[in-house]
């Protein structure tokens, strides 16, 4: 692997950029928020867990607090009556902060598209999404690779697409 | 007890109560007028032949106006009694511009929230319930979204809704 990393003659010093250092330190410590709305959180309780396992790529503190939390996995269908505590819970975490929006209710409604009179049709209608995983549920290699593609995201290696992008 | 000798016998202890029998049913039910709905519960509930201890089911029908038959909501009762192992539906009809029922809560605790349900969903009212409040909608929600004629909002708290 080839870092930014230029190491100082003559003692135990390393100069690099604090954009990278704060970027990469963010990106292999993702905590996730402990949350799960359906279907789909019971796939990220398996990323969670032994046979996927998060842990492998620094997420595997979910925390049970918002303040604490770096990322919310949105993972399941959002209410009416859910969508204004996502809402409240996303203001409430700290910057920077992240939201991947996992499984087709979080993306645009999934099957309650049209008829579904208590659904939120895409939860990027009240806050700014970061990464979407399309399926029905996702599976956890899905979820993996979205957190992925978010790291990718906040090394900059790719364009922000949630609250940065919306703000300009 | 057949379905029979359930007619019979409540008819033996109540004489008014069973207002329409419907034996041919996939689920034999009966008519219940709201007024004897009461009285005829706590003896389906109590009396030790008839033993309905379970309340297997409590939901809601709403069935718009079509031809000359009036826009009804219905309350309807599944009963189960583990001891016998027989089953009875209790169907009530109410009129949509006055969609009151007794609560049968207070004999089967089972029937608070599925009431709430009802209420929340179709609108309608249960006289004697001990919190009848909205359980799946907001508590700000407007409509009961299970009636035929509901429109969705647009909006709901500045969120859109479509």
């Amino acid at each position: 692997m080839n870092l930014p990393i230029e190491r100082h003659e003559g003692g135990n010093i390393i100069l690099t950029s604090a954009e990278w250092l704060v970027n990469e330190a963010i990106a292999r410590s993702l905590w996730p928020m402990t949350f799960g709305l359906a279907c789909c959180a019971i796939e990220m309780m398996a990323a969670g867990a032994g046979r996927f396992d998060l842990a492998r790529f620094g997420s595997e503190v979910f925390r049970p607090t918002p303040r604490q939390a770096d990322c919310m996995i949105v993972a399941g269908t959002v209410t009416m009556k859910m969508a204004s505590r996502v809402k409240l819970l996303y203001e409430q975490m700290p910057e920077p902060k992240f939201v991947i929006s996992m499984g087709s209710c979080a993306n645009c409604g999934g099957p309650y598209w049209q008829h579904g009179y208590h659904v939120l049709k895409g939860v990027d209608r009240i806050i700014p999404v970061d990464v979407y995983i399309p399926g029905c549920p996702p599976r956890p290699e899905a979820l993996l690779e979205g957190m992925e593609l978010l790291r990718d995201i906040i090394r900059g290696k790719k364009p922000r697409q949630g609250a940065e992008a919306r703000s300009a | 007890m057949e379905f029979d000798d359930l007619i019979r016998h409540i008819r033996a202890a109540l004489p008014e109560a069973v207002a329409e029998e419907h034996p041919e049913a996939f689920s034999p039910w009966i008519r219940v007028e709201r007024g004897q709905l009461p009285e005829l519960a706590r003896l389906l509930r109590d009396d030790p032949s008839l033993d309905f201890a379970q309340l297997m089911c409590l939901s809601g029908v709403h069935v718009p106006a079509a031809g000359d038959a009036p826009e009804t909501l219905w309350s309807v009762i599944h009963l189960f009694s583990p001891r016998h192992h027989h089953k009875l539906g209790l169907k009530v009809v109410l009129d949509a511009a006055d969609p009151v029922c007794p609560s049968v809560a207070e004999l089967w605790p089972t029937a608070d929230w599925h009431e709430r349900e009802s209420y929340d969903l179709l609108g309608i009212r249960y006289l004697g319930h001990p919190d009848l409040r909205r359980i799946l909608c907001p508590d700000d929600w407007e409509g009961h979204p299970l009636r035929k004629d509901y429109q969705a909002p647009a909006t709901y708290n500045g969120m859109p809704l479509d």
